[in-house]
């Protein structure tokens, strides 16, 4: 589904990404740690070209992106990319949010998008808010609607960049909730996060940065009942 | 007396008022319009274009207006046929342009770089995601000071007096003159500038109040709809 080869990418004279090699297949829901500063957020941006890398290849459903050569809003539109502040437009109710990139993206008729994102909201459970601005939600609604409005796309595959870490704890569940919903579902997905309850019970793998580069890796189990590396014990037993 | 001025005065001031109007809209929607292309060259990535938008700024911001202003009437108007009205016209556009730029400018990038983000994470092509999601969050940050550049471009048109033209301060110019009361005219002016600008300080906060209201009226709207 997604393969990443000895991706580098820098800012300025800090390295934030030292080479590092993923591959991802269909229907797996893989979690990234680490320390921030570690590189897991620019990991995921480079997989949606909101940052280029310089070295390295990335592959998508078997074709290779050049950031640089590739039309990248054809691939953008098939990676969903949830974010950590939201970022729904504020001009817009939510069924707005949900149904601008079908519609003027894709060129879907309003009457079938609307039908779409009705469904979308009921499947994150925001039915109820979609003729409701961003302004008036709290955190996990917005974060809700996020996931709605990426899905609407039809993404194959959906990248988290720490979607509960803005959110007042007691929001974070039903965002949770909802991941979980999709992982059921067979959703390929990418998650950053520090939430080691979803990182157990959800992923099919756990995936270690350290100081831009992949340390460790495996299933769940394996990987925090017996980790490997000192530094991923070290990161561990910090986060319990 | 003033109320004596007034009242004789007022056909012909009426007139002038009119023209005052007239070359003031036609000014600041053809400033809009070259500000927020220079406003787009100045964020560009592209050197060239960058390096445009700023002379542009810095030779217009740098210079009095009267000049500019005479530079195309007396000036260009010599080489190329222009009216009254238009060299006008445009020397203010022109002036009230590099200004509009810059509250364009300031106004586009205070949008947060995630919203950008989104839309492009989306599918959205940049110029897609500039149209339906920054410009009009932008457009609506701007409306203050927007307002208040279209009082000073407003205010700032009677310098077109100096070319000949018969606007509000021409007119009051050319009063003034040939009934030598001159304190009494340049009151009675200044208050046709004064109601105009009133007015249209009035129209802008109700659009001001009208936007920032926007959401919470609909959103009450509907509350009171499914409660009835």
């Amino acid at each position: 589904m997604i393969e990443v080869k000895q991706l580098v990418k820098s800012f300025g004279s800090l390295t934030v990404l030292k080479g590092v090699t993923l591959s991802v297949e269909e229907k797996e829901v893989v979690v990234l740690l680490g320390a921030s500063g570690s590189g897991k957020s620019t990991l995921l941006r480079c997989l949606n070209f909101l940052e280029f890398h310089e070295a390295g290849e990335i592959w998508i459903s078997g074709e290779k992106v050049d950031p640089h050569k590739t039309n990248l809003n054809h691939f953008r539109a098939e990676v969903g990319m949830v974010f950590q502040h939201f970022n729904l437009f504020p001009h817009k109710t939510v069924l707005e949010n949900v149904i601008e990139a079908p519609v003027h993206v894709k060129g879907m008729k309003v009457a079938e998008a609307k039908e779409l994102a009705n469904e979308l909201l009921k499947k994150v459970n925001m039915q109820d808010k979609a003729d409701v601005y961003p302004d008036m939600l709290s955190g996990g609604q917005k974060q809700r609607v996020a996931i709605a409005r990426a899905l609407a796309m039809k993404p194959k595959i959906m990248l988290f960049d720490e979607p509960t870490s803005a959110l007042d704890p007691e929001l974070v569940g039903e965002v949770l909730q909802v991941m979980k919903q999709l992982a059921k579902e067979g959703m390929t997905m990418i998650v950053v996060t520090h939430e080691m309850g979803f990182a157990r019970e959800v992923a099919d793998r756990a995936v270690f940065m350290h100081d831009g580069q992949i340390l460790e890796q495996g299933p769940p189990s394996a990987f925090f009942e017996n980790p490997q590396h000192e530094r991923t014990k070290q990161f561990l037993r910090s986060i319990r | 007396m003033i109320i004596d001025i007034f009242l004789n005065s007022y056909p012909l001031f009426l007139k002038a008022t009119w023209l005052t109007v007239q070359l003031t809209a036609v000014a600041l929607l053809l400033g809009c319009i070259v500000g927020l292309i220079i406003a787009f060259f100045r964020i560009s990535n592209s050197k060239p274009l960058n390096y445009f938008a700023h002379l542009y700024i810095t030779v217009i911001r740098g210079t009095p207006l009267i000049v500019q202003i005479c530079i195309l009437y007396f000036g260009l108007a010599n080489m190329v046929t222009l009216s009254q009205f238009w060299a006008g016209a445009i020397a203010l556009a022109v002036h009230n342009g590099a200004y509009i730029a810059e509250i364009f400018r300031g106004s586009i990038q205070s949008i947060d770089r995630g919203q950008m983000e989104a839309s492009r994470s989306l599918g959205m092509s940049y110029p897609l995601a500039m149209r339906r999601i920054i410009l009009p969050q932008a457009f609506r940050r701007a409306i203050p000071s927007l307002g208040n550049q279209f009082i000073i471009g407003l205010k700032d048109s009677s310098l077109v007096a100096y070319v000949g033209m018969q606007d509000l301060w021409g007119t009051g110019l050319g009063e003034a003159a040939s009934n030598y009361k001159q304190l009494e005219t340049y009151m009675v002016v200044g208050l046709y500038y004064l109601v105009l600008i009133m007015l249209f300080t009035y129209f802008v906060n109700r659009l001001e109040t009208r936007l920032a209201k926007g959401k919470t009226l609909r959103k009450q709207a509907k509350d009171t709809s499914v409660a009835a």
